[in-house]
């Protein structure tokens, strides 16, 4: 890659997405009263990550079955109130070991 | 002082996290023909994981750059959702400058740890949070440019999976403690998977389907299920 593009590349990338995120932050001052609006902005965090990990996940390790295994293991760890870090681990290592297993039967 | 702290506390989980994920970054971008400080300093100044993997296809292919801008815009435009949300939980001295700063740290797990906090969330907590993220999003960047070809292939795949562990542990307590997030997760996940897999449907980018996906699921519940005023966060 030439030097010169990177640079370039660099300044639009972290431009569109610095601007996208303070932007409609900064500009948001008061209170929005509307109880419609309110509701879906308090449900966006847990729809958007509901619909990133959802069918994506399956597809983010190895095979689709080593990748099933650690979905489990996340969904059981996190319910059991795991931090996030713990819960990401659990994920991993499931699928790891379930991908050595897949290997070998 | 003490809020500092505190969402140092509560940020340290997802730096330990995002050094694993950021840490398959650094050696996507390497493989991909970026060389380690680029790496590094792609993760400093734009810290989203999504859009940087995007970004190097981008760089690899050498694309235009209209195209850089397009698909940071679409895969990102998330985060002005949550911006707009986050923008209705921070305290009154919350200000233009410290919003200036303070919002390059909109990630979807800073933004979801941040709301479902008890209360508003105040700069000196909200700075706390960002902390370790991004310093553990640089090192783990740094760290797998230069050493992650070490891995053997297997470990590397199963670390894939890590980004998506982070997702479930911040949905599924939420959506234990409340019935409403429940459903609409639910329906995020339904709508999700058609877009993956439908025809026509399929063909609409990733960036553009989580949007799609998540204002209909929110939309639906705000219709449905409204929170009511001070009942709406989640104990997560």
């Amino acid at each position: 890659m030439k030097t010169g593009n990177f640079w370039v590349y660099l300044l639009v990338m972290s431009g569109v997405t610095y601007l996208i995120r303070v932007v409609p932050f900064a500009i948001f001052r008061k209170k929005i009263g509307n109880p419609f609006v309110r509701s879906f902005l308090a449900y966006i965090p847990y729809t958007v990550l509901a619909a990133m990990t959802f069918p994506a996940v399956f597809y983010s390790t190895g095979s689709v079955g080593a990748s099933a295994v650690g979905v489990a293991a996340a969904l059981a760890a996190a319910y059991r109130g795991k931090s996030l870090f713990m819960v990401a681990v659990c994920a991993s290592l499931a699928s790891f070991a379930a991908g050595l297993a897949l290997q070998y039967f | 002082m003490k809020q500092l702290i505190q969402g140092i506390k509560d940020g340290s989980a997802i730096g330990i996290g995002y050094f694993s994920v950021s840490f398959t970054f650094g050696l996507a971008a390497v493989s991909s023909g970026l060389c380690w400080w680029e790496a590094l300093l792609v993760s400093m100044m734009n810290l989203t994981s999504a859009g940087q993997f995007a970004g190097i296809t981008v760089m690899a292919s050498a694309g235009p750059y209209a195209e850089m801008a397009i698909s940071q815009l679409v895969i990102n435009l998330r985060y002005a959702l949550m911006g707009i949300s986050l923008s209705q939980k921070v305290d009154r001295r919350f200000l233009l400058p410290q919003k200036s700063v303070l919002g390059f740290a909109i990630t979807d797990e800073i933004f979801a740890v941040a709301m479902s906090r008890d209360g508003e969330v105040g700069s000196a907590y909200f700075s706390g949070l960002a902390l370790l993220p991004y310093l553990g999003w640089a090192a783990g960047t740094l760290t797998g440019a230069v050493c992650g070809n070490i891995l053997p292939g297997n470990i590397r795949d199963a670390l894939g999976i890590a980004i998506y562990g982070m997702f479930i542990a911040i949905i599924i307590p939420a959506m234990k403690a409340d019935g409403r997030i429940l459903k609409m997760a639910a329906l995020a996940v339904l709508l999700s998977c058609c877009m993956h897999y439908l025809p026509v449907l399929r063909n609409v980018s990733e960036g553009f389907s989580v949007i799609i996906c998540a204002v209909a699921a929110s939309a639906a519940g705000a219709f449905f299920f409204p929170m009511e005023e001070g009942k709406e966060e989640g104990k997560g």
